[in-house]
């Protein structure tokens, strides 16, 4: 690390300060008090700004450096190595094992352990989770960019509303009905895209976001517009009385089960006939032709599942909120969920889940930091993709093992 | 010896220009064709034409599966040709990168087998049973074309040939009749060619595959060809054995010829 301390990058540190001290001069140093009508001029924060940003751009260098190193040979090996090494603690069996009992009992006790306020954010997230596994699907998977995944979450969480409003259906009996219409709208958005790739999909499924969004804001006939649908009961078990507290810890449970399952179906859907398909049509979309699969009906069903867990996922929003309103339903959710994905590693499963909670609980436990905690928040998905632009969790895909390979191997 | 493709004066325009140009062509079962012309004959566009990449402007694409009936294959989709059993490579390798050597082999099972979403979820005994049989005969072309080493290893971190050998592979993993190859030995070392050379010769005779393959490596072709076909400017300009094309004045003059000098 010595080197660094060349006056070259000295320079540049200097620089950096300056630059910053520059930028944050209207708001770290001046303050106008307006009562009085004096201006405030608090020199010791320039000083702090710029110690600060002389440091951190060592230390940012320091880390770039750690990351890309020169190009010789010991270094890179090096390099791969440290990346490997965390995928292989997850690989081998003991760890993986006491990391799922840790986690399942941490999971059970939670409610009990934690006020209900805790509990409502960690259903939340679990919400996050599912809708992250969801457009994993999509976007990681089939490589299908999809702006407007919030359309789906809205498609959910309005059949459920307005079924309720009109026909008293209960939740049983909305949540497969939302997870159906988010499919077929999964659909109808899938026909005209199938020609799409890349940004002009991004720009298509970001409009489609928004139409469905404005139908709602704007149709007050049908979904009572700006003003939104109160009073969405929460899922219970016929015949029994719950209370508000009783009903916030059963709908954790049943957002832990929902979470399981969707864990359950796309991990086994990844490494299935179908999942494959998904996975060489975002790698090659001509070989992948070529090679016999048939296109419409491979991004068909990608659009189609991708949207079934955004649809249940937003039948379960609707029934934890018990309000819901289009503002709920904007482009920067569609921005988050995606964020979930890119973070998260694509087609990484347990990448997702771990950035879907990083994303989540990051901006509620910042609270402490009050108006620093989305700068801390912005800062912590800068850093992220600077420095581990694959994601958590890098592509791993399954092994196979077979007899014979090992004494081919000494044979040859 | 029956034909498994005939070709009857197929053109292709891209605009005003005629790529193609009323080429009439044919591959007997068991053979080994080679189609040779200097770069820009459009030989590439007659395979996409073959291969469902492009929608042909005029002219005949006949199919005959061995011991079934012809069928026109113009303007299906790339995987419906695939379906009926013809399987291509491509010039510039088109591989899977970050999937492992042995999934790339699976994708071409994808179109003979038919597991469906449910039975992905429920992982039922169908399922599994097919995926076994996935994983068996994806391995077992692996060994054909030895790259069973690298089983799980990323596509992407393959050696040059090797890759070009796993195109092979999973272009023989659709069980194809005809298998067509867009300049398999390009960019490889003379040894890496000798090697083709065999693997070629190998599929041909052991799993009864006919072959149609471009190609400009000269020893290549004139070694494993049962025929040549030559195009040049989109016209096709002789057809004959690799002893006859040798002789042939026109073919020396459009091609040969150039070589010969350089």
């Amino acid at each position: 690390m010595w080197k660094f301390f060349s006056l070259d990058e000295i320079k540049k540190s200097l620089l950096m300060a300056l630059w910053f001290i520059f930028l944050t001069f209207p708001i770290m140093v001046i303050r106008v008090n307006p009562i009085y009508n004096v201006v405030e001029w608090r020199w010791q924060n320039m000083a702090l700004v710029g110690a600060g940003a002389f440091f951190l751009s060592f230390l940012w260098r320091y880390f770039l450096e750690y990351k890309n190193p020169a190009p010789s040979k010991p270094a890179d090996d090096a390099a791969v190595s440290r990346s490997g090494r965390f995928s292989e603690l997850l690989r081998s069996s003991g760890t993986r094992r006491l990391a799922i009992g840790a986690a399942v009992i941490l999971a059970l006790a939670f409610p009990y352990l934690f006020s209900s306020y805790q509990v409502n954010i960690m259903t939340t997230a679990l919400i996050y989770v599912v809708l992250g596994l969801g457009l994993n699907i999509v976007v990681g998977l089939a490589g299908l960019l999809d702006l407007g995944y919030v359309a789906f979450y809205a498609v959910g969480a309005y059949s459920y509303a307005l079924l309720n409003l009109h026909f008293g259906l209960s939740f049983w009996i909305c949540l497969p009905i939302g997870a159906a219409l988010a499919a077929l709208f999964g659909i109808l958005l899938g026909f005209p895209v199938l020609r799409l790739r890349g940004d002009y999909l991004a720009i298509v499924t970001l409009g489609f976001g928004e139409i469905i969004r404005l139908v709602l804001e704007n149709w007050n006939d049908f979904s009572k517009g700006p003003s939104g649908i109160a009073g969405i009961p929460r899922p219970g078990i016929p015949g029994i009385e719950m209370s508000l507290n009783a009903s916030s810890v059963f709908l954790y449970f049943l957002m832990i089960a929902l979470a399981l399952f969707t864990i359950m179906v796309v991990s086994r859907l990844r490494n299935s006939r179908i999942g494959r398909a998904w996975i060489a049509l975002r790698e090659d979309e001509i070989a992948c032709q070529a090679m016999g699969v048939d296109k419409t009906k491979t991004k068909l069903t990608a659009f189609a599942l991708g949207a079934t867990w955004a649809g249940m996922g937003g039948v379960m929003f609707a029934a934890k909120t018990t309000f819901i309103n289009p503002a709920s339903f904007t482009f920067l959710e569609s921005a988050i969920i995606l964020s979930i994905v890119v973070l998260g590693g694509m087609g990484s499963i347990i990448g997702v889940i771990a950035s879907a909670f990083i994303l989540i609980l990051l901006p509620e436990y910042l609270r402490a930091f009050s108006e620093y905690r989305m700068l801390i928040f912005g800062a912590v998905l800068v850093i992220m993709m600077v420095f581990r632009p694959q994601g958590l969790i890098s592509n791993v895909r399954q092994t196979y093992r077979f007899k014979g390979l090992q004494e081919n191997k000494e044979g040859d | 010896m029956s034909a498994v493709l005939t070709i009857n004066g197929l053109t292709m325009d891209f605009g005003g220009l005629r790529a193609v140009d009323k080429v009439h062509l044919d591959v007997r079962q068991g053979e080994i064709v080679a189609l040779i012309g200097p770069n820009g004959a459009g030989k590439t566009t007659l395979f996409n034409c073959i291969t469902g990449l492009y929608k042909p402007t005029g002219g005949d694409i006949l199919a005959i599966p061995p011991g079934g009936a012809a069928k026109r294959i113009n303007g299906l989709k790339p995987n419906q040709v695939t379906e009926i059993g013809l399987a291509r490579t491509f010039q510039n390798i088109r591989l899977f990168p970050n999937m492992t050597v042995l999934e790339n082999v699976m994708i071409g099972r994808h179109c003979r087998t038919n597991s469906k979403i449910l039975g992905a979820v429920l992982r039922n005994s169908r399922t599994r049973r097919e995926e076994e049989e996935i994983v068996a005969f994806s391995y077992h072309l692996l060994e054909r074309v030895r790259l069973e080493r690298h089983v799980n290893d990323f596509a992407r971190n393959l050696p040059y040939g090797a890759q070009r050998r796993l195109e092979i592979a999973r272009a023989l993993a659709t069980e194809p009749f005809l298998l067509l190859l867009d300049e398999p030995a390009a960019g490889m070392n003379p040894h890496e060619t000798r090697e083709l050379d065999d693997l070629i010769t190998r599929i041909q005779e052991e799993m009864d595959i006919s072959i149609l393959l471009i190609e400009h490596d000269m020893k290549l072709v004139m070694n494993i060809s049962d025929r040549i076909f030559v195009m040049e400017y989109g016209k096709e300009i002789a057809v004959g054995t690799p002893l006859e094309i040798r002789g042939n004045p026109r073919v020396i003059e459009a091609y040969l010829g150039e070589e010969a000098h350089a």
